[in-house]
């Protein structure tokens, strides 16, 4: 009983904060499947512009999924079904007459591991654009796009350099930079620290400050001190179910479920 | 000082005797097919090497070895491998990467691939006769150049589509991944970086399945390539002749003469050989070097 009362009263304090804001993604009763094995149940939650909002949960608790929905990565892997809509905008990112390349181009995605391609530093910030496009000075939206990514100082003189003789954490803020150079509305990011080391962490960290101010940031993380460090929203999810969703604070010190206080001191998980 | 127990050591001693013995027949086996390929060489080179000469190398044809020459067998393989490539590269590619990026994996797809490999496996003159049936006669190609290069085509397309695919295969799911969230379509993902991180691998295959073509007599002599050509082929609707089957026709040839003429054909055929594989692996690493 007093779990629900606190739940109310969070709920009540998100949706005055909310009303100000505006949403860039708004989820009404997500289910995602493979195949048969549901992943990603009945989620509704809305995400909001120009704010850092982060998924927590233990492994295999569908938040990399529920992430991958957002801009149809899914549409990759066999057997993926997914219910319920997902507003974009007006726009249903799943509906007949959306193309889904469409929808990567303006929600960008930053993977786990680093995954530069096999090219130089300038053409893999390049080629996203140019293939859709772009009829600027490429070089000045290189610079740019590193500028952002906070790595030129560190390329800046050997932009033709092959990528992949970058350190783990440059290649991460490159990837970062790539996905920054189409503009996106929203950026995605899958553990995007998870392979690198604590200096390339912050690194990566501080960055996503700077970010926020131009860029809506969904972020999965496993790191729960990084998601109330970075984030203003949380997202907490346990076998498929959004189990909490609310400020950052209130979800890391005075969560209102049982199962989110057990997570985030780290019971378990 | 021992670390571990007698009879941990024991077991220890004969797991490595084991290991042992192992590369010790491994390297007798590679050993054994090198020597007897070196004998072979030398066996070919010391029958043949003195009739390598320029007289050689620019004549054609005749019944007095002294003035035969394999001129016009150069020439047509020369032909035959441009035609096979320029046919069967851009085929087996293509098929390779719709059915690796395009096609619905499924039952289908892998009917497909497993008849790709049992067509690996057919011997090489059930394609001469298939080339015989279609190309020759019924598309009405003649004994033509064209007509040798399709049937020999078809012969190697299973080896590039395979060793194609399997270079496609292991382009890591990342790197497509990374092009889709671009916004990039399946083509623009396929062409800027499947294509090119799956090109040294590709070029690979291509170089085996080529160096089968150059070497293959039966096909040809089932379309009825001609043994004994006074002339250059000067388009691919000409009749011709290849050195394998110039040295084919050398060796059933009842005098000595001729047959070390055929090892001096065979010489040349290797040269060749060498030089379009030392080509090809040149091409081929400068791309990988590109890449990295």
């Amino acid at each position: 009983m007093a779990d629900l009362a606190i739940q109310g009263k969070a709920k009540s304090m998100n949706a005055e904060s909310d009303s100000k804001a505006i949403a860039a993604l708004n989820l009404d009763n997500v289910s995602i499947s493979y195949s048969d094995t549901p992943a990603v149940k009945n989620v509704s939650c809305r995400f909001l512009r120009k704010k850092i909002t982060s998924i927590i949960g233990p492994s295999g608790c569908g938040k990399s999924t529920l992430l991958r929905s957002l801009n149809r990565m899914n549409d990759f892997i066999d057997g993926v079904s997914l219910e319920g809509r997902i507003m974009f905008g007006e726009e249903d990112l799943y509906g007949p007459d959306v193309d889904s390349v469409e929808v990567r181009r303006r929600i960008g995605m930053v993977f786990q591991k680093p995954n530069p391609f096999p090219k130089s530093i300038y053409n893999n910030i390049a080629w996203g654009p140019s293939i859709n496009g772009y009829e600027d000075s490429m070089d000045e939206l290189v610079e740019r796009s590193l500028k952002q990514a906070a790595l030129w100082e560190e390329v800046k003189d050997r932009l033709h350099d092959s990528a992949l003789n970058l350190s783990g954490g440059q290649q991460q803020r490159l990837c970062i930079a790539r996905a920054l150079a189409m503009e996106p509305e929203i950026l995605l990011m899958d553990e995007p620290c998870s392979a690198l080391d604590p200096i390339s962490t912050a690194h990566i960290e501080d960055l996503m400050f700077e970010l926020k101010t131009r860029y809506t940031i969904i972020i999965v993380t496993h790191n729960m001190q990084q998601a109330s460090r970075i984030s203003d929203y949380t997202a907490f999810m346990e076998l498929g179910h959004l189990i909490e969703f609310g400020d950052t604070e209130q979800v890391f010190t005075k969560p209102g479920k049982k199962r989110t206080e057990e997570y985030v001191t780290g019971r378990f998980g | 000082m021992s670390l571990i127990s007698e009879k941990d050591r024991q077991k220890l001693i004969k797991r490595k005797r084991i290991a042992f013995l192992f590369s010790k027949l491994c390297a007798l086996i590679t050993w054994t097919s090198v020597l007897l390929l070196a004998v072979l060489l030398y066996q070919v080179s010391s029958d043949g090497f003195g009739w390598v000469d320029w007289q050689f190398l620019s004549s054609f044809p005749s019944r007095f070895p002294e003035r035969a020459g394999i001129k016009s067998a150069i020439v047509g393989t020369l032909w035959l491998i441009g035609l096979v490539a320029l046919i069967s590269i851009p085929v087996g590619v293509s098929s390779a990467l719709y059915l690796e990026e395009f096609a619905k994996p499924g039952k289908l797809n892998k009917f497909i691939e497993v008849n790709i490999s049992n067509l690996a496996g057919v011997p090489s003159i059930v394609y001469g006769i298939l080339g015989l049936a279609i190309f020759v006669r019924f598309f009405a190609l003649e004994r033509s150049l064209l007509s040798g290069a399709l049937t020999m085509s078809l012969l190697i397309l299973p080896v590039i589509i395979i060793a194609s695919r399997e270079a496609i295969r292991s382009v890591p799911m990342s790197i497509r991944y990374a092009a889709f969230s671009l916004g990039a379509t399946r083509w623009q993902t396929t062409w800027a970086h499947v294509l090119p991180a799956s090109f040294p691998g590709i070029m690979t295959g291509v170089i085996l399945a080529l160096s089968r073509a150059i070497g293959e007599t039966a096909p040809l002599i089932m379309i009825g390539a001609l043994t004994f050509v006074a002339f250059l082929p000067a388009g691919p609707m000409d009749s011709f002749t290849a050195m394998p089957i110039q040295i084919y026709n050398w060796v059933s040839r009842p005098q000595q003469e001729f047959h070390d003429l055929a090892a001096a054909g065979i010489i040349v055929l290797l040269i060749v050989l060498l030089l379009m594989n030392a080509t090809a692996i040149y091409i081929r690493n400068k791309t990988e070097k590109r890449l990295k």
